[in-house]
């Protein structure tokens, strides 16, 4: 139809320079990592230039940036993995054994998330202080899994939920007992669910900014930290700078583009779905 | 030998009772079927059977041994699930062959008796696939094929019916019959359909609000309804009911005023009734006709023509809309004012608390024009 | 196959042995939030009737209201608490409007809709302190920035952003983070919206105004509250574009209550004064999540 066409035109003209715009200042800091440093200063700002892999190059070599490169790895992937394992048994719980206080628990484990992380900024500096745990990445990653898991308890908790009972009672009636229920039926139906759980709290984990800005320093800092410790670079520094910030957000763009019809409710507390 | 019975089985949900003392007895190779109104129990009654629901209290008996403590799949049963619950990541092959799988049957035994399965019910074609790319039908055989595979004492069907569309219906209704026939195996089948139950079954059972209205034969319950329910709930059309007076109470029959002065004399007697009582009176459509005269008047709202029959919609004396079977090509047409004769012989009584009043002969068959064909027993 | 030891724990036992058998898989997921909900928070009421200072920890002792009082009635609270409202205002402004508009954009089907999808999410996903680092310097650096060049480009005068407008800036730089969260609920939202609805409405006659205003958004009023009470949770505690680009100036011009209580807790190491303000805080955050909680669990029902 000829109208449709139309149609579908005049939203194309519409929607990309809104997409393209805001978009920008990521591809600008992606482009900068390409320049020279001298180009990538420069003003008038350049679009036509010969890229190069310098920047890149210099940056991994850098034995800092690699350091913090692992050190976000290892607290967002390791956050993730402990909250899973205190999560997965506590979802199953409540989500196939349900009584009257699984609900309140529930929605209090939602209400630890809200809690605003200044208001206890005070007391946990100090916990971590006199044990030793400030700039360690053991302490970072504890303070991770806890601020993840109510999201992940509840994103399982839903997942498991839209496992149709009847599947599950069908397995029963042929023989299943509970371990070869949860083994043959239920991991494989949940597991796109707990994927997405999954990329959801590494991407929250790597792109915490409050507690790895306070907690750590020089050894233990992920690169969020490391970042920030760059706010005012001077002027012959920013390719490079722009080359690292690329590498820092590359994957976690990447996985969230990947899931993000997923991460709607867990987003939302499964008020959306 | 595969029987199941239950004796005072009672089941309830938090304070609420659901299932108020059910008694049943199935023998070997019946095909049973408990229906009722949604609501009325049935499905829960037959998790009860299979072993998902917890009997409160009460005794489940499966080929003479009580069962009540014993998990679903020691029980020697299969169900067919109303959602079919396939396993949606497995192939049909898959599917049927899981509870071989998890009895330990060694590959080559397995895929033999998933073969010969899939050949009953003709889906050996489908074998490969999974269950999302199947057709409603093509689920459903392999759920019961699932079913079958297990070789069980008694089958289990929770409304295997109600997600099909009207042909595919009537076509499955079939095939489960002539299965239940070909495997001479004891099913219990549960459906809120009473066409589905008057057609397939050996016994019925009309459950509502947990408790049982009546068992019997498909004809039992038709000819000789215990109470209003299942006069109300057996038969389709529904039985016309109307309210009447009771004129005079003899030896052999009782005679009643009918809305609109006519009287009408029924061979039911009770000693319970006597001149004034109010009763129900009741009428199956095939045993009406509309013609020159009547007990009953009025005008005729709806007229409904299948071809091989005519129903015919009428507005009668007291409020209540009688529908009369009529000739196949009958003339009446709507808002013709029609009169409705009834044969008393054919009639039923129910009096104040809806208890049939027992009649002291076979009643008229109704002629050919029966809706509902006879139906051999064959236990 | 063996039996195992224990009857089959789906053959419905129901009552004290079931709950029993699910606790310890609840038990440690609820110890350890338990531990970390209550006792910082226990700690931080303490803190705040204390007075101490790391730097004279000597001088530690109970000083009832002393810190409250000294908070409340400090000249500067009053600016950080309107800051605080503003860029909370500000942002939930321009991502729920813009986010709306943008969502009904999206909704439609146009050529590369996928890949302008992508495009426009991915502010979300970057973290804040590389997202204040890109806007700090690239393209709000009044010299080199992007912005001053295009300023310049149309004959304006370059604006200094932080220090002539920095809790505009922010507003800016949080905003940008934020309006793919609300795109992506919103639009999520409107995917649910039933076609027939629309089309019943194009037969009554509804062209695309009357369609945006009585059908699309009633529809999305639910969502748009749910955005709302979630950003408003989280933005009440903005903190690292702040730490990258202002640190909170020039004075108090960008500070908002986060920040205000960061600088008493380890700049001027006040845990007194720290942990009032935090407390203040918890107050706050509480009023915005009681609506939110309501709203889940009125999900949870379903």
């Amino acid at each position: 139809m000829k109208r449709t066409l139309r149609n579908k035109a005049l939203f194309t003209a519409a929607a990309w320079p809104v997409a393209l715009v805001i978009f920008f200042p990521i591809f600008w800091m992606l482009v900068s990592g390409f320049k020279t440093e001298v180009e990538a200063v420069s003003t008038p700002p350049r679009l036509i230039f010969r890229p190069t892999l310098e920047n890149y190059a210099a940056v991994w070599q850098r034995a800092d940036y690699v350091r913090h490169a692992v050190n976000s790895v290892i607290v967002s992937v390791g956050s993730t993995l402990l909250a899973l394992g205190l999560a997965l048994p506590a979802a199953y719980a409540m989500a196939f054994f349900p009584t009257r206080r699984t609900k309140p628990t529930l929605l209090w484990m939602l209400s630890t998330k809200m809690l605003p992380p200044v208001g206890v900024l005070v007391p946990i500096y100090l916990l971590f202080r006199d044990l030793g745990l400030l700039d360690s990445r053991v302490g970072l990653l504890m303070v991770y899994t806890l601020v993840n898991l109510p999201i992940v308890i509840w994103m399982l908790f839903t997942f498991f939920k839209e496992v149709p009972r009847e599947v599950l009672e069908a397995g029963r009636m042929d023989g299943a007992g509970p371990g070869r229920e949860i083994a043959s039926l239920l991991l494989p139906l949940s597991l796109p669910g707990i994927t997405s759980t999954a990329l959801l709290a590494v991407i929250l984990a790597w792109n915490e900014a409050f507690w790895s800005l306070n907690l750590t320093a020089a050894k233990a800092a992920p690169l969020t930290a490391f970042m920030a410790s760059f706010s005012s670079p001077e002027g012959l520094f920013w390719a490079k700078l722009s080359a690292a910030s690329t590498m820092a957000i590359a994957p976690i763009v990447v996985f969230g583009w990947l899931s993000q019809r997923q991460l709607v409710r867990g987003l939302t507390f499964g008020a959306i779905k | 030998m595969a029987t199941v019975r239950l004796s005072n089985i009672r089941k309830s949900f938090g304070g609420v009772e659901v299932i108020k003392g059910v008694d049943l007895d199935i023998a070997d190779r019946q095909l049973a079927v408990v229906v009722g109104p949604s609501g009325c129990g049935k499905s829960t009654l037959l998790r009860l059977v299979a072993g998902l629901e917890e009997i409160t209290s009460g005794d489940l008996w499966i080929d003479g041994q009580r069962v009540n403590d014993i998990p679903p799949a020691k029980r020697g049963l299969a169900m067919v699930f109303q959602s079919y619950a396939l396993y949606p990541h497995m192939s049909v092959a898959g599917n049927l062959g899981f509870s071989l799988k998890l009895a330990g049957l060694p590959k080559d035994r397995r895929l033999a008796k998933v073969r010969e399965a899939a050949r009953i019910l003709q889906i050996e074609p489908l074998l490969g696939r999974k269950p999302r790319d199947l057709s409603g039908g093509e689920r459903q055989r392999v759920a019961i094929g699932r079913a079958i595979v297990r070789n069980p004492k008694v089958f289990l069907f929770d409304e295997p019916l109600s997600n099909l569309d009207a042909a595919l219906r009537v076509q499955m209704r079939f095939e489960i019959m002539r299965l239940h026939d070909e495997l001479r195996a004891t099913m219990l089948y549960v459906t809120h359909d009473q066409v589905e139950a008057m057609t397939m079954a050996d016994v019925i059972v009309v459950l509502n609000g947990g408790a049982v209205e009546q068992v019997g034969t498909p004809l039992e319950l038709y000819r000789q309804p215990r109470n209003l329910f299942v006069a109300g709930f057996i038969g389709s059309p529904r039985m016309n009911l109307i309210q009447a007076k009771v004129a005079a109470v003899g030896e052999a029959a009782t005679t009643v005023t009918l809305p609109g002065g006519a009287m009408l004399e029924v061979p039911a007697v009770s000693g319970r009734l006597s001149s004034g009582d109010t009763v129900v009176v009741g009428a199956r459509p095939e045993h009406l006709s509309l013609g020159e005269s009547g007990e009953l008047r009025g005008e005729a709202l709806v007229v409904e023509r299948l071809g091989s029959a005519t129903f015919v919609h009428v507005a009668v004396e007291g409020g209540a809309t009688f529908t009369v079977q009529a000739g196949d090509d009958h003339p009446v047409r709507v808002h013709d004012r029609v009169a409705v004769k009834m044969t008393g012989a054919a009639a039923y009584l129910f009096d104040a608390s809806g208890l049939a009043i027992a009649r002291l002969s076979q009643a008229g068959r109704g002629g050919e024009r029966s809706s509902v064909r006879e139906r051999q027993s064959d236990s | 196959m063996t039996l195992p030891p224990v009857p089959d724990p789906s053959a419905g036992r129901r009552g004290p042995r079931r709950s029993v058998r699910t606790l310890p898989l609840k038990l440690p997921s609820v110890i350890v939030l338990l531990l970390w909900a209550v006792v910082p928070l226990v700690m931080t009421i303490w803190f705040s009737f204390e007075r101490y200072n790391l730097l004279n920890a000597g001088e530690r002792g109970f000083a009832g209201l002393e810190n409250y009082r000294f908070l409340l009635t400090d000249p500067g609270l009053a600016k950080v608490i309107i800051n605080t409202v503003l860029l909370v205002g500000g942002v939930l402004a321009i991502t729920v409007g813009l986010g709306t508009l943008l969502a009904v954009l999206f909704d439609q089907s146009f050529f590369g809709r996928g890949a302008a999808r992508l495009l426009v999410i991915a502010p979300f996903f970057v973290m804040p302190t590389v997202s204040a680092l890109i806007w700090k310097n690239m393209l709000m650096d009044p010299v080199n920035g992007v912005l001053a060049f295009l300023m310049r480009g149309v004959g304006l005068r370059p604006v200094d952003w932080f220090s002539g407008a920095p809790l505009a800036a922010i507003v800016i730089i949080v905003a940008w983070q934020w309006l793919p969260f609300a795109l992506l609920i919103l639009l999520t939202a409107l995917q649910s919206l039933d076609p027939e609805s629309r089309e019943s409405a194009r037969m009554d006659g509804a062209g695309p105004f009357a369609m945006f205003f009585f059908i699309v958004l009633p529809h999305l009023r639910r969502a748009i509250g749910v955005v709302v009470m979630i950003e408003t949770v989280f933005l009440l505690t903005v903190f690292a574009e702040i730490f990258v680009t202002t640190a909170g100036g020039p004075g108090l011009a960008s500070t908002n209550l986060a920040f205000l209580i960061y600088r008493f807790a380890l700049l001027d190491f006040d845990i007194g004064g720290a942990s009032a303000g935090g407390i203040l805080a918890i107050i706050l955050a509480n009023v915005a999540a009681v609506f939110l909680m309501r709203t889940v669990s009125r999900s949870l029902e379903t």
